[in-house]
């Protein structure tokens, strides 16, 4: 148990610190810091006094070594287009991000949940068939097209939602909410939908196969037997045992939500971390991407470390199998 | 001509072109896909007009809504853009860059793929953990995210002024190196079974060298699965290329693929001129949707199982 955490452990730190060379090589290598500090007429005293002061001088590990210890205190140096701290625009970005992806995520859970468990027990019903080929299309389709034609039909030809933004927001100090103002909410819809979109198709797809198997099974023969009510029978004894799954793929899906909502946010010019690092990349601004880089790295990490994890705590064939592959 | 019906008749009696046969959906969808093909790579001869050739673009002409609608052209069937671009000339010629891209992408994924996963397999030992390592490690994160992470940081790596000369071949390198994980695994898997049978076995009494018998014995007994896997990456591969040229880091307006031009007439959406996206957007759609339907029925001609 002990070797296989400290192994995935050591992984994990081993990918971020990957991760964090490349950021550090953009950094390093890409122009002149230098440079884009002093601009073109410095003179060559103020050049070597900056160099000094910034260890550039230093071999190339010494320089990588104060990066990590820096970027472990969240210090990612100064944005080269808005001259302010990485860290604090990003924080200032952070709220936006997170809580459309929570929204989106929540969504997706509960429209997936119920529109899977409606196309499992009305099967053969046209609303299921449609459902369902509804789902086939909005997995093939790409995320930044669902995002369009939602803008074009709710807010350009009927005019009921916003297209951009997140309209009003309150600031509570460390965190800017749009949940509490109407228009934020509403700004909320359509992003939401747009990004949570492919994995409601998802989850309705995979609560839809685990509910057709687990009515077949002989515990819910025996719960009809006994009278039970079909929503007793449905609810109860059925969907309880399709949630497992279903909340370890919700898990593995959320790192998946806060990457697409680079595109949501693209599309919706939502003020969030996506839109923050495309802008960044358009303007070579390499102190954000740098940040941006490291920190949506360190959210998959974590996340695929905790879903092992808890496999890992679940299923206890997966010890046994790891053991046996050790020997 | 005595040699011809004989061919004609065996592939026609093939399992594939049975199973094809008795699919509408797919000889639809491989209708489809060969209409976006033939349009795509003959372009420029059967564009009504020639987006790019600046002498020729009026802005006059400019926001013309489609021949149909009010005050629609009839020399533009689709409309123009704000440049006075054809709509119809653009999006065949923006099918001719998505595609090509897509292929090459896909290509340079099999390459990669298929060259490690044969490493990978038949060598073994620590390379093979390393590379498999690598492999779950990048199978962690969504393709379309390394694209654009790989995508951008070579953006800001390279010299500005090269950006647009240069963004093809980018393009191809950041989402082939996103897709080459599965066809790793996949080769990789073959090729353990295969490199214990009895005609490696044999190739190598014979004396033949390491690469000779990877490239030569192994490579085409482990070829299959790569192509279907390939025909469905195709798929993804558009629309990875269509998604990175709508954020503004793929392909510049100079040399528009179809999520260029649906970027660009993104802006034009609240001013009521819809055509300009929404026509390369539609393309777009028949183009990803018939590959995959195409994509899935190989997939499911192929596996014995499921016949």
């Amino acid at each position: 148990m002990l070797a296989f955490i400290l192994r995935r452990l050591a992984q994990a730190g081993l990918v971020m610190l990957t991760v964090g060379l490349i950021a550090f090589s953009l950094f390093r290598f890409v122009g002149d810091p230098v440079l884009f500090m002093l601009g073109q007429e410095a003179t060559p005293e103020d050049r070597t006094r900056l160099t000094l002061l910034l260890g550039l001088d230093q071999p190339f590990y010494v320089q990588y070594a104060g990066f990590v210890a820096r970027a472990l205190q969240g210090e990612f140096g100064i944005s080269l287009r808005q001259v302010r701290p990485v860290s604090s625009m990003i924080l200032e970005r952070l709220p936006a991000t997170l809580e459309l992806a929570l929204v989106a995520a929540v969504l997706a859970l509960v429209a997936g949940i119920v529109m899977g468990v409606y196309t499992a027990l009305r099967r053969n019903s046209w609303f299921s068939q449609a459902l369902l080929a509804l789902s086939l299309i909005g997995v093939s389709l790409p995320t930044f097209l669902i995002g369009i034609l939602l803008i074009l039909v709710f807010a350009v030809l009927l005019g009921w939602l916003p297209s951009f933004g997140r309209g009003e927001t309150v600031d509570l100090g460390w965190w800017s909410t749009g949940f509490l103002t109407a228009s934020g909410l509403k700004a909320l819809i359509l992003p939401s939908i747009t990004l949570g979109l492919f994995q409601m198709t998802l989850i309705q797809r995979l609560v839809r196969t685990e509910m057709l198997e687990v009515l077949r099974t002989d515990y819910i023969k025996f719960a009809r037997a006994r009278g039970l009510s079909d929503r007793a029978v449905h609810f109860r004894h059925a969907l309880k045992n399709t949630l497992v799954p279903v909340i370890t793929i919700t898990g593995l899906q959320l790192g998946a939500i806060i990457a697409f909502a680079i595109i949501t946010e693209t599309v919706f010019q939502w003020p969030g971390m996506g839109l923050l690092f495309i802008q960044s990349v358009q303007f070579a601004d390499i102190p954000v991407m740098a940040a941006y880089l490291c920190l949506i790295a360190l959210f998959f990490v974590v996340i695929n470390l905790a879903v092992d994890l808890l496999y890992y705590a679940v299923d206890p064939r997966l010890r046994i199998d790891r053991a046996a592959a050790a020997h | 001509m005595a040699v011809a019906p004989g061919w004609w008749r065996r592939a026609w009696d093939h399992d594939l072109a049975w199973s094809f046969r008795r699919s509408p959906v797919t000889i639809v969808a491989a209708a489809l896909t060969l209409a976006c093909v033939g349009g795509a790579a003959f372009a420029p001869w059967i564009a009504p007009h020639d987006p790019f050739d600046l002498a020729r673009l009026s802005l006059n002409d400019a926001f013309s809504p489609p021949a149909w609608a009010s005050g629609g052209n009839a020399r533009y069937l689709l409309g123009t853009d704000d440049q006075g671009r054809d709509v119809l000339s653009t999006i065949l010629h923006g099918a001719r860059i998505s595609l090509g891209v897509g292929l090459a992408a896909v290509a340079f994924s099999a390459l990669l793929g298929v060259s490690l996963g044969l490493l990978s397999g038949y060598v073994g030992g620590r390379l093979d953990a390393f590379i498999m390592r690598v492999a779950d490690i990048q199978l962690s994160f969504p393709a379309i995210l390394i694209a654009l992470l790989v995508d951008g940081v070579a953006r800001v790596a390279l010299p500005r002024e090269t950006h647009d000369s240069i963004a093809i071949p980018v393009l191809i390198f950041s989402i082939g190196i996103s897709g080459w994980v599965q066809y790793a695994r996949t080769v990789r898997g073959s090729t353990l079974v295969e490199k214990n049978r009895e005609y490696v076995q044999a190739a190598r009494v014979i004396g033949r060298g390491r690469f000779a018998i990877m490239l030569h014995h192994v490579l085409p007994n482990v070829m299959g699965p790569v192509l279907v896997i390939g025909t469905i990456h195709v798929g993804t591969a558009i629309i990875t290329e269509a998604t990175l040229s709508f954020l503004g880091v793929g392909l510049p307006p100079t040399q528009p693929s179809l999520g260029t031009l649906i970027r660009v007439g993104n802006d034009f959406l609240f001013s009521g001129e819809w055509w300009i996206t929404v026509f390369p957007g539609l393309a777009l759609i028949v183009l990803v949707l018939s590959v995959n339907l195409l994509g899935d029925w190989l997939r499911d001609a192929l596996n014995p199982k499921l016949r």
